[in-house]
């Protein structure tokens, strides 16, 4: 089982999301952001960091990069794809993912330990997850203000296509508490915290984290 | 040579903390005439002679494409002498 990581210019959490991919039983694959080939990954993870420095908004100048025409074509022939943070802000750039991500609502970059909820358990990322589990894992950003038009929100809403919320205080005034959302058909999974900074004790808050790099496999070995 | 403009904003709906925080900076200042403030970003692109049409269609399909964001964003195109 091959899972890309994406390294952009400027992207910070591609060693963390490949070392994620390996402690859940997958072989890590670096892809370069200039480079089409895909080089044959089953899975590709869009990970954190502040890629082309963030210039003109978060995600849209790496969203036209080679290796990203190559990503939207797969996943939209269904291979799985998971953007955390700044790879959030990538697919909503990328219209894979409806809405986009705005400045926190109070201004400060955010960096703490986050209690989520996991509300979709359907998704190629979640399935190791049990429905309203309860998971902290780190959430560190300054533009993770999720927001979408109305009719967009009860679109996600209804077809359950919210993966998962913050629980307590709204910590960047992201609509419907929305901490990650997912595409229609499942395989596409946009997540502001990082689950790959929380895989084991040693190094992360908790292991929580890790149920969605296991997810993956297994959602893969079941094809 | 002439000069076009894009300007973008973000839409009415849209939460702008920037404009926000600038808009309660300036009566600390002792500028008080603000009801509010929004925060936006104009670019400013040089062009040899005179735009043509297609031009500035071109540049409306740019702005739609990378200097805005249709989902948050609005944008205006000009051209300044």
């Amino acid at each position: 089982m091959k899972v890309g990581v994406v390294t952009f210019p400027g992207t910070l959490d591609d060693r963390d999301a490949a070392r994620a991919v390996r402690f859940a039983g997958g072989q890590a694959i670096s892809l370069w952001h200039g480079d089409a080939d895909l080089h044959g990954v089953d899975a590709v993870i869009l990970p954190g960091g502040f890629s082309y420095g963030d210039y003109l908004r978060c995600g849209a100048i790496s969203r036209f990069a080679p290796v990203m025409q190559s990503i939207i074509k797969r996943a939209n022939e269904g291979m799985p794809l998971l953007g955390i943070c700044n790879g959030f802000q990538v697919l909503c750039e990328a219209h894979l993912l409806p809405g986009a991500l705005t400045r926190n609502h109070e201004l400060h970059f955010l960096c703490r330990d986050q209690k989520i909820s996991i509300e979709n358990t359907t998704s190629a990322w979640t399935t190791a997850y049990s429905q309203g589990q309860e998971i902290v894992i780190p959430l560190k950003n300054g533009e993770g203000s999720f927001q979408c038009d109305d009719q967009t929100l009860a679109v996600l809403e209804k077809e359950g296509r919210i993966i998962a919320r913050y629980v307590g205080e709204n910590p960047n005034g992201s609509r419907n508490l929305i901490a990650g959302i997912t595409n229609e058909r499942g395989n596409v999974v946009g997540l502001m915290p990082h689950p790959e900074h929380a895989i084991d004790t040693l190094t992360g808050p908790t292991a929580d984290g890790l149920g969605f790099f296991t997810s993956l496999l297994h959602s893969m070995v079941g094809k | 040579m002439a000069k076009i403009v894009v300007d973008v904003m973000l839409k009415p709906e849209i939460l702008d903390p920037q404009g926000t925080a600038v808009g309660a900076a300036l009566p600390r200042l002792g500028f008080t005439f603000a009801k509010s403030v929004r925060q936006g970003k104009r670019f400013e692109i040089e062009i040899d002679g005179e735009p043509t049409a297609e031009q500035l269609a071109q540049v409306e399909k740019a702005a739609e494409t990378l200097l805005a964001n249709p989902v948050i964003e609005t944008f205006t195109v000009g051209v300044e002498k």
